[in-house]
């Protein structure tokens, strides 16, 4: 299999790209609009096809329940978690929601899963890729932010299969990005990636040596990012046209997206200007205007950005690093063009930070490098190797409800820890182990990952079975279980029951499910081209029929080609595309005589000196062969 | 979260290449460089270290990261789903060993249970527990620590009950920063000491008699105790200060 066709994905918040290794640099693939990005945005449209990318940002606002952003937000997350996200973004909640349950979100009147949704955009990339390679592309690297959790990092992984994709490994976002770095700098070093991006914000730093890239310190926060900052610009104008215009338009889908595209654009403003006018036309015909300026615009946004301290400096104590050891400092993420940002970065690292890479692509980029790795390398890859942590510590409830870290947090992964369990009670089969993710001593302070029942333990006096349990984290921070009871030998049944995912056997049904959408649009888009080909034809032959041409054929060819004429519009009423091109082929054979009659009036009108539009033949009849022939569709 | 089964150490290592039959080194075979099912060995074996404490940690970086370069699972992304497996155990051990290995407590801690020294309940994680839990913990004080630990907990009572009032008194603050002062230099110092005791480890392993070995493995055990009561006390009394 060729590494160039495994590409690399920036899954991200906002946007989203894909990109490969063209020779000896990484390079993002262009969608077919000439884009590099593509917003992470999903609509349906009215016959309930998926659009996804610039065309569906426009659903935002014509039809904004029909369409969803930012869906990475409630990746891997449970009802409970998410009532903050409600109350900001739009976000539609299946009906018959149970808690515990997987979110679904309804989107027009259906109901997806976050992966579900996710899965969309990641389909539309490899859609990109395969018109950009001319092939099938099944393999990907997908970025994740370093600071996602166990749970997080499964739902991406999941949609990446009901993508139809082969996830060969999730890579943490700044990693990637100081993989794109290195692979430009080529020096060693301590490295620090500040990622703040539409919706997370992840700290790395990275020591770099002779092309290993060893992560020795990450930590971050998986809710902070741009989305933040446009939702405190977009209360305030909800506030503001409530207090000057009388208008409650909180509820309005429609307002308020036109509201948060206009505060979007204001905000990417003052990152170059010094004050910039928001100008929104209202439903109804009013128009709220209101001048911004940066001092006001940093005053508001700085308890935003100064969340990034904490974490930012959590992780240098854990590197065991003073800022002033930091070599370089690389700034990734559309928020780090905000200058608040890059001067918030300045003081912490005492440093001016890098800004050469494209914040946006640098991820995606990365992600490249790390599928070209995967593939075997390249010269330029060869001495890559990157050695990354898990961002948080892995623990399971002991007695008292307290956690028990058993796997710590910026342990370089694969990572695993061996654990022994028995019995409390005589003849006892089962053991139920509580596995947790987090920092706190307390197990209900921690994020739960999923309840295993070891079944089948074999029956013993209390105390006797000798359990073993293995922790594994894998290198896309996914952690396994394994089971076994010692003294018999026999490995132990688990039973996993994930906290906030899909069982293996949802994503495989959303899997086929997403087969037979992608036969069903198949379906849909032939029926369509057939039937523009068919119209096409039959206007090409009621343009015929006025040529001198058809009165030169005989009775019995007009009357089939009015039959087959008869018969084609028959089939165009039906349902099958197949039966309208075989209505199509057979129209076209039938004909083929009149073709030729009325090239050869063409031709002839031509030699007498006449001009071509007197022929009767004009750009709706080729003016080459056939005059009825197949027209071309793109 | 995934559940595996096939992540399970053998019991039996072969001590033969299952590719090419020729014997097999601890992680690749010998003759044909395939990677190997993991052994259950010891962290130090499995950097072919000997079971000694002082350790040169560059070479040690050095050797962790010319075993990553060949077992690490980006290499093993277009292999076999056996050979990926392997790789995975192998990549994660050899993790495992050098987060350990280079931590010189760490290290000190994996040794005396490598040896069969079970570690107090003075231990890190067991005084967290207890934290977490409200339990009281039993603990021993030190001897040579008795009498500034009393004079301490006299001063720290006294702050907490001024903080309680809203007083404040300079004088005693600037005692108990005495007292944080000398408590840290004495962590400084058990470290110290602790290494003077590897040495003798190192050359007990060498010469010694198992005698010889117990006494010192007792030795450590007994200054990373006395260092973690330092160090938890150093934690209240920054507690106390804040």
């Amino acid at each position: 299999m060729s590494s160039s066709h495994i590409v690399g994905i920036d899954l991200g918040t906002t946007n989203s790209l894909v990109a490969y290794m063209q020779g000896e640099t990484p390079a993002v693939i262009p969608g077919e609009d000439g884009s590099n990005l593509v917003p992470s945005v999903v609509a349906l449209d009215g016959n309930n096809q998926v659009i996804v990318g610039n065309p569906a940002r426009n659903y935002l606002i014509e039809t904004p329940d029909h369409a969803v952003y930012s869906v990475k937000r409630l990746m891997g997350r449970g009802v409970e978690d998410i009532q903050e996200e409600l109350k900001f973004f739009p976000f539609r909640l299946a009906d018959d929601l149970q808690p515990g349950e997987v979110l679904r979100i309804k989107i027009g009147q259906r109901d997806y899963t976050p992966p579900e949704i996710s899965a969309f955009v990641l389909r539309q990339l490899k859609r990109n890729a395969e018109r950009f390679f001319g092939g099938t592309v099944t393999k990907a690297v997908i970025t994740v932010p370093a600071y996602f959790n166990d749970a997080q990092r499964q739902a991406t992984k999941d949609a990446g299969r009901i993508a139809g994709l082969d996830v060969l490994r999730l890579v943490n976002e700044p990693t990637a990005a100081s993989l794109a770095y290195g692979l430009e700098k080529r020096k060693n070093g301590i490295v620090a990636v500040y990622d703040l991006g539409g919706g997370t914000f992840d700290i790395s730093i990275l020591k770099l040596h002779d092309g290993i890239f060893e992560v020795v310190a990450t930590n971050g926060d998986t809710h902070l990012g741009g989305d933040d900052i446009d939702n405190l610009l977009i209360t305030i104008a909800l506030d503001d046209i409530r207090g000057d215009l009388g208008l409650d338009l909180r509820r309005s889908g429609e307002a308020v997206q036109r509201i948060r595209q206009a505060v979007i654009e204001a905000k990417i403003a003052l990152s170059s200007q010094p004050s910039t006018k928001l100008d929104v036309e209202l439903p109804g015909g009013k128009r709220y205007q209101r001048e911004i300026s940066r001092e006001m615009f940093e005053q508001l946004i700085q308890p935003v950005i100064d969340r990034t301290v904490g974490p930012t400096k959590q992780a240098l104590k854990d590197a065991r690093l003073k800022p002033n050891q930091i070599d370089e400092v690389v700034l990734v993420g559309g928020s780090t063009r905000i200058p608040k940002v890059r001067q918030l970065v300045q003081g912490l690292f005492g440093r001016t930070p890098h800004t050469d890479l494209n914040p946006d692509e640098v991820v995606a980029l990365g992600a490249a490098v790390q599928a070209n790795i995967l593939g075997g390398g390249s010269a330029v890859t060869k001495e890559m190797l990157l050695l990354d942590v898990t961002p948080l510590s892995l623990g399971i409830e002991v007695a008292g409800g307290v956690t028990d870290k058993i796997i710590l947090r910026n342990s370089t992964i694969p990572a695993s820890a061996t654990q022994y369990y028995t019995t409390q009670v005589d003849g006892q089969t089962n053991v139920a182990i509580h596995v947790l993710q987090g920092e706190r001593e307390l197990a209900r302070d921690c994020r739960s990952l999923a309840r295993f029942d070891l079944k089948g333990v074999p029956p013993m006096v209390a105390g006797m079975p000798r359990i073993e349990v293995k922790f594994l984290i894998d290198a896309n921070g996914i952690l396994h279980v394994s089971a076994r009871e010692q003294r018999s030998g026999k490995e132990a049944e688990i039973e996993v029951q994930p906290s906030y995912g899909l069982t293996d056997e949802q994503v495989e049904k959303m899997l086929l499910d997403s087969f037979d959408y992608a036969e069903e649009d198949f379906r849909q888009r032939q029926m369509i081209e057939a039937r523009r080909e068919a119209d096409t034809i039959l206007a090409a032959l009621a343009k015929g029929k006025k040529n001198p041409a058809w009165q030169e054929l005989t009775s019995a060819e007009r009357s089939n080609a009015e039959n087959l004429e008869k018969a084609l519009v028959a089939a165009e009423d039906g349902d099958d595309y197949q039966a309208i091109r075989k209505a199509i082929d057979a129209l076209n054979a039938g004909t083929m005589h009149l073709a030729e009659l009325m090239m050869d009036t063409a031709v002839s009108a031509a030699l007498k000196g006449k001009a071509m539009d007197d022929t009767g033949l004009d750009e709706e009849a080729p003016q080459a062969g056939h005059p009825v022939g197949k027209a071309e569709f793109k | 979260m995934e559940s595996k089964s096939s992540l399970i150490l053998s019991d039996e290592p072969t001590t033969r290449c299952w590719s090419c039959g020729t014997m097999r080194a601890t992680h690749f075979c010998n003759a044909c460089g395939k990677v190997q099912p993991a052994v259950p060995v010891d962290f130090f074996t499995f950097f072919g270290f000997p079971r000694k404490l002082e350790l040169d940690t560059a070479s040690l970086e050095k050797e962790f990261y010319a075993l990553s370069r060949r077992l690490h699972p980006d290499v093993f992304a277009q292999a076999a789903p056996q050979e990926r497996t392997w790789s995975l155990e192998q990549s994660s051990r050899l993790n495992d060993a050098y987060r350990t290995l280079k931590d010189p407590i760490k290290r000190t801690e994996y040794l005396l249970r490598l040896e069969g020294v079970e570690l107090s309940e003075q231990s890190k994680q067991g005084t967290e527990k207890a934290r977490a839990t409200g339990e009281l913990k039993k603990q021993v004080v030190p001897e040579d620590l008795l009498e500034e630990v009393f004079e301490l907990n006299m001063h720290l009572e006294e702050l907490r009950a001024q903080k309680k009032a809203g007083e404040d008194d300079p004088a005693l603050l600037e005692e108990i920063g005495k007292a944080k002062l000398s408590l840290e230099e004495k962590y400084d110092a058990l470290f110290n000491e602790l290494k003077q005791d590897w040495r003798k480890w190192d050359a007990a392993v060498d010469s010694g008699t198992e005698e010889d070995r117990k006494k010192i493995l007792g030795q450590m055990l007994d200054v990373l105790n006395r260092r973690n009561y330092v160090r938890n006390l150093v934690r209240d009394v920054n507690e106390a200060l804040e």
